[in-house]
Formats: C-alpha cells, structure tokens, sequence
C-alpha cells in the first residue's frame, strides 16, 4: 500500500470537485435554461472528453501545458514551475476529464425543474437569484451530489491521462491507479492487490451512494 | 374605471393568435370561457409576465406592467400578482407553510409565519402545515397553490383552469371558498376555463375566446341573455343566468321559493336555506313556451312574460326566442317548426314554463 499515492489522489479528486462543482452549476444551469446560439455544439463539445482515447486527450493537455505554448510559459512565469509533469497540471486535466461528468447530471437534473415551478416562483415575488438559491438549487441538488460522486469516482480511477500529463512522481502526480501499475510492474502482487481493492472499495461506495440519491430526485418533485 | 381595475390588450397574429381588450374591475370576476387551445391561458400568463406578445398593454390602477409601445416591462417577481397554476405548482420541496411563507418577501421576517399559518387556515388547511406536496390530496394542493396566491397581497388574481384536476365534490368546495374569498378580496380575479359550470358558478363578466379573439364580453347577466350567441349555444348551451334570493323553503315538499327580479321560482331546496343568496340558470333548452296558462299539468313554475326578441339562423331548424320576465330575460330554445305553428312574434305575451328540477341553483353566500 502506498499511503502518499492514496493522498495524491484523495487530494485530486477533492480539489477537482471543489473546482469543477461551481462550473459545473454554472454550466448546467445555463444549458438546462438557455436557448442561445451554439447550444448544441456547447453541449457536444462538454461531451468530448467521454469518447476521445485518454492518450489523446494527454497529448492535447501536454501539448498545451509545455513552455512553448502562452499558457504553459504563463503558468511557469507566474509558478516557476512547468505545467506539465505537476500535481497543478495534473489538476486542471483532471477538472478538463471530468467535465461531462459534473456538467450532463446537473444539466439533466436543472432540466428536471418544472418550468412551471420556477415560474411560480417568480410569480411569488422571488428574484431570478432567490429562484435560483431557494427553489432550483435544492430541487436539482441530488443531481448535483451525483455529478460530485461521479467525479470523485472518474477522478480516483483515471489512469491514461495521469500516466501522460502527470508521469509518476511520488507525492506529486503519482495517483493510486498509477501506483497499482507501478507495482504490477515489479511484480509486487500483494501491494497492488491491496491497492486495487481499496479503489474498488471507494467506487463501490460512490456509485451505491449516487444509485441511492438518484431516485429521490423523481420522489422529491412527485 | 376605478384606480384598482386591470385593463388589458394584447395583439398578435403568430405564433399564438390573439386579439383581445378587456378591463376588470375589483370585486368582479371576469371569466375566459373557450374552448383548449383559445389563447386562455396566454392571456393570463401574458398579465403576469411569463408570456409577451408582441402589442400589449397591461395595466393595473396606475402601475403599467406591460406597454409594447413605450417599451415598460416589468418583470414577473416586481409584479403584485397572485396567480394558481393549473397544476398549482407547488414548491415539492417545501412545507405547506414553507411554500405560502415563499411569496411573503415582502413582509417583515418575524411575521411570515403567523400570517402563513393565517392563510393556510383561511383556506381551511389548518391542520397541514408541515405536510409536503406529495403528501397533500389534489384538493389540499389546490388550497395550498390559492393560499400561496394570495400571500403576496396581489393587486390581481389570476386562476388558471383552478378546478380542472379535482373531483366534482371537491370542486364544489373550492368553487364556494374561492367564492367567498374573493367577496373579501375586492381585487380583479381573472379565472381562465373550458368548464361552464365554473362560470355559472363564480363569473360576474364574462368573455368568450375563440382562436385567440373576443367573440363576446360583458356582465354575466345580459350575455347569457343574449339569443344570437351562437357560438355560446355550440360550446355550452344557451341560458340566461341571474341572481335571486330563497325566499322560502317548504321542507315537506323538497322545495324552495326563490325571489327574482320578476317574479317566483320553485326549485329542489337541496341545501337551500332561507335568505340566501343564488344564482339561477335556466337552460333554454328546458323552457317550454305556451300562449295560454295551461292546466293540469304537474309544472311548478309558468312565468308569464313577452317575447322581447327572435332570433334565427338561417338555414338553422331552432330558433332563440327571449322573452322578458320582469327584469329578466329568459331564453327559449325552440323548433323553427314550432314558431312557425303557435306564430311566435316579438310583443307577444307568453307563458315559459319551466320543471323544477330543470333550474340550475348555485349558492353564493
């Protein structure tokens, strides 16, 4: 068992929650609500990261995080630090992966609202953020507890884009599943059999906690 | 036109058609009769500020809310509108209180909740404050939805289909609470329906919609009188309705005298009690016309009155004959064949004779 990998990633999927989550309403929101131009494509792009081969989407992030490109020589100016091969690198193609999975549940669960309900609520007296605050929020909220577990769990499990962006840098980008690998690798059966079944613990968790939110969202609006 | 009174016009020809202008005043009750997919429920949702069509001007005493011309609109929340969704609506996350406490921002924190609770019990639902909505029966819900309406002090209350998704008993019920309720009010009420019996029931005026257009308007009382309503006739069949008091009750006999303002009818006294206030409908359909009082026949009411008014479509086979019974105007329907034979003309004396149990009796307190 390797207790700093468990950290790194622990860490990661915490930190790529607490940043992906206000995005992801953010996001979901406007694309449960609006009827802009674009939408579509808004929505497809979102999807992307689900059905491109993680290597590709690692050598896009690698390309993009090296010091030749703006961002990637910004973040080194301003970090002393590359982008690339750090546990921040690491972070932004984890919020990048994670996408869908935060912003299609939150959508579908805004979606879910009644029109007729937040329009009530409008009828009320309540301010478009009193609406969003007080009914929208709290009626899309298993929702949103879904597109965290999930991210949570996507997070502990990723390995292809790791592998690319991160390397395998003890207590800086080295995730569990990078550490099963590693050892596997040399041929230690037991710490990764430990490991693996750690991680199979965790997302054994995270999905019976998101199967059990999930139909409360239909109870809730009966 | 009072400082209080709603006045409002709206004209468009796509995506939804309409063309209508109308005013109510506090105290009345203006029902939008037609037929689904008439533009009811636009007209509603385009006073409250869900819905803008392209001219329109809504305007309540002083306060324009919507004026296409000057480019005001003001948004739904800093409207003072009470409004029941046809499906109420409700918050399915709060509390029967917690959803009338919602539309009480604009008091003071520390009295929401008594004047919550306050509302919940005006509408009978003292015993429900904590229940959800899921938890609540329709007719629970409904009272919740009208609770929470009338929470904000509207300066207009908008009811959309309000009794469309509960049973008949029920309905009663809620018919006589909104009833009383609004004698309590004195605000416009816009109530939206494709059932007659909420007309009959609540309207004071009346405007009939059809594809998104005015076919008529006015006081309940002369347009149900009107014989060339044809449209009405189709739609819910004519018959003058008007105002009249339980003069007596005969409780061996099953009967109640009501007073009208010309003269006396015998109807079932059901739940009649004397003094009460009722509305009476006639359907023209039931009335029989006759030149002499007739004899022998197990009839309770025969007012005498003169043909007012004939009119005939043509190439219809019935014909509408008004007939005017002291202040009221009674319609009669009848074969064209039939005026033809007992020669129905205008300043005739007539006698309409009407069964009991053919007069259509709703208290209003």
């Amino acid at each position: 068992m390797d207790p700093v990998a468990l950290r790194v990633s622990l860490t990661l999927a915490v930190a790529t929650i607490a940043l992906l989550l206000p995005l992801g309403i953010w996001a979901g929101h406007a694309l449960a609500n609006g009827t802009f131009r674009g939408k579509a494509f808004v929505e497809a792009l979102v999807a992307v990261p689900l059905i491109l081969p993680p290597t590709v989407v690692g050598f896009y992030l690698l390309v993009t995080f090296s010091a030749r490109s703006p961002l990637g020589a910004a973040f080194e100016a301003l970090a002393g630090q590359t982008l690339a091969f750090s546990f921040a690198g690491l972070l932004v193609a984890s919020v990048i992966i994670n996408i869908p999975f935060v912003v299609q549940p939150i959508q579908r669960a805004f979606e879910s609202v009644p029109r007729e309900v937040t329009e009530a609520a409008a009828c009320c007296g309540l301010t478009p953020l009193q609406r969003f605050a007080r009914i929208e929020i709290p009626l899309a909220w298993p929702g949103i507890l879904t597109a965290a577990m999930l991210a949570f769990a996507h997070t502990l499990g990723e390995f292809g884009v790791v592998l690319m962006v991160g390397g395998n840098i003890p207590g800086e980008t080295r995730t569990l599943s990078i550490a099963i690998y590693d050892r596997m690798q040399a041929f230690d059966d037991r710490a990764a059999g430990i490991m693996a079944a750690t991680l199979l613990v965790m997302a054994v968790a995270t999905l019976s906690v998101t199967t059990w939110l999930g139909p409360s969202v239909g109870r809730r609006r009966d | 036109m009072t400082d209080r009174a709603l006045a409002v016009t709206l004209r468009q020809t796509r995506p939804i058609p309409l063309d209508v202008s109308f005013t109510c005043e506090p105290g009345q009750v203006l029902a939008i009769f037609g037929p689904s997919g008439s533009g009811k429920t636009t007209i509603l949702r385009s006073i409250a500020g869900l819905y803008a069509p392209h001219e329109a001007l809504v305007r309540v005493g002083p306060s324009r809310w919507l004026d296409t011309v000057a480019h005001v609109s003001v948004p739904v929340h800093r409207r003072a509108i009470g409004f029941v969704f046809q499906d109420y609506a409700l918050f399915p996350h709060l509390s029967a209180l917690g959803n009338v406490t919602a539309a009480l921002g604009h008091i003071p924190h520390a009295e929401r909740r008594t004047r919550a609770e306050a509302l919940l019990t005006l509408v009978h639902l003292s015993g429900q404050f904590d229940r959800r909505p899921a938890a609540l029966s329709g007719g629970e819900r409904q009272r919740v939805a009208l609770a929470r309406a009338l929470a904000r002090d509207p300066a207009v209350l908008l009811l959309d289909e309000p009794f469309a998704a509960v049973d008949r008993g029920v309905r009663r019920h809620l018919q006589d609470e909104i009833d009383q309720i609004r004698r309590s009010l004195d605000i416009p009420l816009v109530l939206v329906t494709h059932d007659f019996d909420d007309v009959v029931r609540l309207a004071t005026h009346l405007l009939l919609l059809d594809s998104g257009r005015t076919v008529a308007a006015g006081a309940i009382e002369a347009l149900t009188s009107r014989p060339d309503l044809t449209w009405l006739r189709e739609a819910a069949g004519l018959g003058s309705l008007f105002e009249a008091t339980v003069a007596h009750v005969h409780g061996s006999r099953g009967l109640a005298a009501v007073a009208f303002d010309g003269g006396t009818l015998l109807v079932p006294s059901g739940s009649l009690a004397e003094g009460m206030r009722v509305r009476v409908r006639i359907p023209a359909r039931e009335i029989i016309l006759a030149r002499e009082r007739p004899t022998g026949l197990s009839l309770h009411n025969v007012l005498s009155g003169d043909v007012s008014a004939i009119h005939g479509e043509a190439g219809a086979d019935h014909v509408i004959v008004q007939i005017a019974v002291g202040n009221v105007r009674l319609l009669a329907e009848v074969t064209r064949d039939a005026v033809a034979q007992v020669g129905i003309a205008t300043g005739m004396p007539f006698y309409a004779l009407v069964k009991s149990v053919s007069i259509q009796v709703r208290t209003t307190q």
